[in-house]
């Protein structure tokens, strides 16, 4: 047995676009335990409701996270929206669910560039943010906005799509898809990718949902958990099934956001389909009162709204929990047992947000 | 071994290819037409509401009605477009191309041209006297009906007075 010493790792590392601290347990070049702690990038967006009205509170939301911000700005005025007990039209939630794929397939490519260049192939790397960039080029045609999209509001959305937008959508995620077909080669059947990631973070089903892991993360490790099944905005009418894959390590975590890839494009081509003529919103009146839990499911997993109204027109209480909240002590337990070398893709594997996390 | 070639499809493809960035900023950016790059108003459609500035988020507006002026720090401003939304005359919008960098955080100034302001204050003038003519019309016709009134009191006591 070897002698313990204990590592710093981050907040400021190579790896890390964001700052999270993990105090390393090392003996020898293994694991023994992992003590995160956050705190370095708190930005009090929750309690800004005290200043600014339920309204203009959407485009505070929108900004919790900077990838996916249209699903947090969606959270927020779905929770506003069932406390008021208004009825959103049918076209503003297919526009919604379009959006929201849209920015899912655009957090998981970014992520598939970051794991590529985790594991050193820079050019997978490139090539990964080559696609994401047309994906971001169809946002901005549409919304305005490359990453914030500013187009919900309480009562439906702002801005439409017309047929031919819709038409033009389908051709690129056509080329989108076979390009991600292209590069899903390389990371699904390489050699040198395969050594990096087999075996590599195992988490148990049972451990998984133990300690309360989401989406991809969790779901890699066979735990069927997509709050989309819930049912919101226009996700009943649309045909899918959970990716999940009973592997449970960094390859399955892989391959599950690879596939969601394909999901969501076929999620977008079911709903270009099935969107229905009429309005985009609804006049909303009064102030909201009363309280709701929302559960959205984000490109990193469960996302949960606490919002409180009192009837006035600032809200009396916020409350996010994103996802990386959640995975993060199922990360401190994948990475028990691990290589020192590989505690850069095990962090990369729960797509961490800490900005978000902290809000 | 036949794992270690998958790439190499894309790199061949790569090398025989033109680069898919744009040689910026010889070659000038194109915005779509909905970009939401800064916000532009046509200051003589402007009525001086305030709702623009009370519904900003970030709080990057000031409306001055005596001088006719619009100001906006667009280093504050976060293109949200709230503003646009709550505009009663649509006299704001949100046009493509970002705000460039600068050595200071300026406001951008907006004045109402002169006419405009000077027909403005001339309708607020004359509603101002239409308003006071009309409040002293109102308390003419109120103390006129106050000595009515008393007019009418004694005449009631008394014929009261007669019936009992």
């Amino acid at each position: 047995m070897g002698k313990r010493s204990v590592v710093p790792f981050g907040p400021q590392h190579p790896v890390l676009p964001e700052p999270v601290h993990l105090d390393l347990v090392i003996e020898d070049e293994k694991i023994v335990e992992a003590v995160p702690s956050i705190g370095f990038v708190h930005r009090g967006l929750e309690s800004l409701i005290a200043k600014k009205d339920y309204n203009e509170m959407v485009y505070v939301a929108e900004r919790t996270c900077g990838i996916c911000s249209f699903m947090h700005g969606m959270a927020y005025v779905e929770s506003i929206e069932s406390i008021m007990n208004v009825e959103v039209p049918d076209r503003a939630k297919f526009l919604r669910t379009i959006w929201a794929e849209m920015s899912r397939i655009h957090s998981h490519l970014l992520w598939l560039g970051l794991l590529a260049d985790a594991f050193g192939y820079e050019s997978l790397f490139y090539q990964c943010w080559r696609i994401r960039e047309n994906v971001l080029d169809l946002i901005e045609l549409s919304t305005g906005g490359r990453v914030i999209f500013s187009v919900n509001k309480v009562g439906g959305v702002i801005k439409d799509m017309d047929s031919d937008m819709l038409a033009h959508f389908l051709r690129e995620l056509d080329k989108i898809e076979e390009e991600i077909r292209e590069i899903q080669k390389t990371f699904l059947l390489d050699y040198s990718v395969e050594t990096r990631l087999k075996g590599v973070g195992y988490l148990s089903k049972q451990q998984a949902h133990d300690l309360g892991c989401v989406g991809p993360f969790g779901r890699a490790s066979g735990l069927p958990s997509d709050t989309r099944t819930r049912g919101y905005e226009a996700y009943p009418q649309i045909d899918f099934e959970p990716i999940v894959s009973e592997i449970g390590d960094s390859y399955a975590r892989c391959e599950c956001r690879i596939l969601e890839l394909y999901q969501s494009i076929d999620i977008i081509r079911q709903a270009i389909a099935k969107i229905p003529d009429g309005e985009l919103s609804v006049q909303v009146k009064g102030n909201p009162d009363g309280e709701v839990f929302t559960r959205v499911e984000q490109p990193r997993g469960e996302a949960i709204y606490y919002v409180k109204g009192e009837g006035k027109a600032n809200l009396n209480r916020l409350r996010i929990r994103t996802p990386t909240f959640a995975n993060l002590p199922g990360l401190c337990e994948t990475l028990k047992g691990a290589d020192y070398a590989d505690v850069p893709i095990l962090i990369l594997t729960i797509d961490p947000c800490i900005s978000c996390t902290e809000r | 071994m036949s794992n270690i070639f998958n790439f190499t499809p894309t790199v061949l493809k790569n090398l025989f290819h033109k680069p898919v960035t744009k040689n910026y900023p010889a070659e000038p950016a194109q915005y779509p037409e909905r970009s939401r790059g800064h916000i532009e108003i046509d200051i003589d459609e402007c009525i001086s509401c305030g709702m623009c500035v009370r519904s900003c988020p970030t709080g990057c507006l000031a409306v001055d009605r005596n001088e006719g002026t619009w100001t906006i720090n667009r280093f504050d401003c976060i293109a949200c477009g709230y503003c646009t939304l709550k505009c009663p005359k649509k006299c704001l919008h949100l046009t493509p191309g970002y705000q460039t960098p600068g050595p200071q955080k300026k406001e951008a100034v907006y004045q109402k041209s002169p006419e405009v302001l000077e027909a403005e204050r001339k309708k607020a003038a004359e509603a101002a006297a239409k308003a006071a003519a009309a409040k002293a019309a109102a308390a003419a016709k109120a103390a006129a009906a106050k000595a009515a009134a008393e007019q009418a009191q004694p005449a009631a006591e008394s014929a009261a007075a007669a019936k009992e």
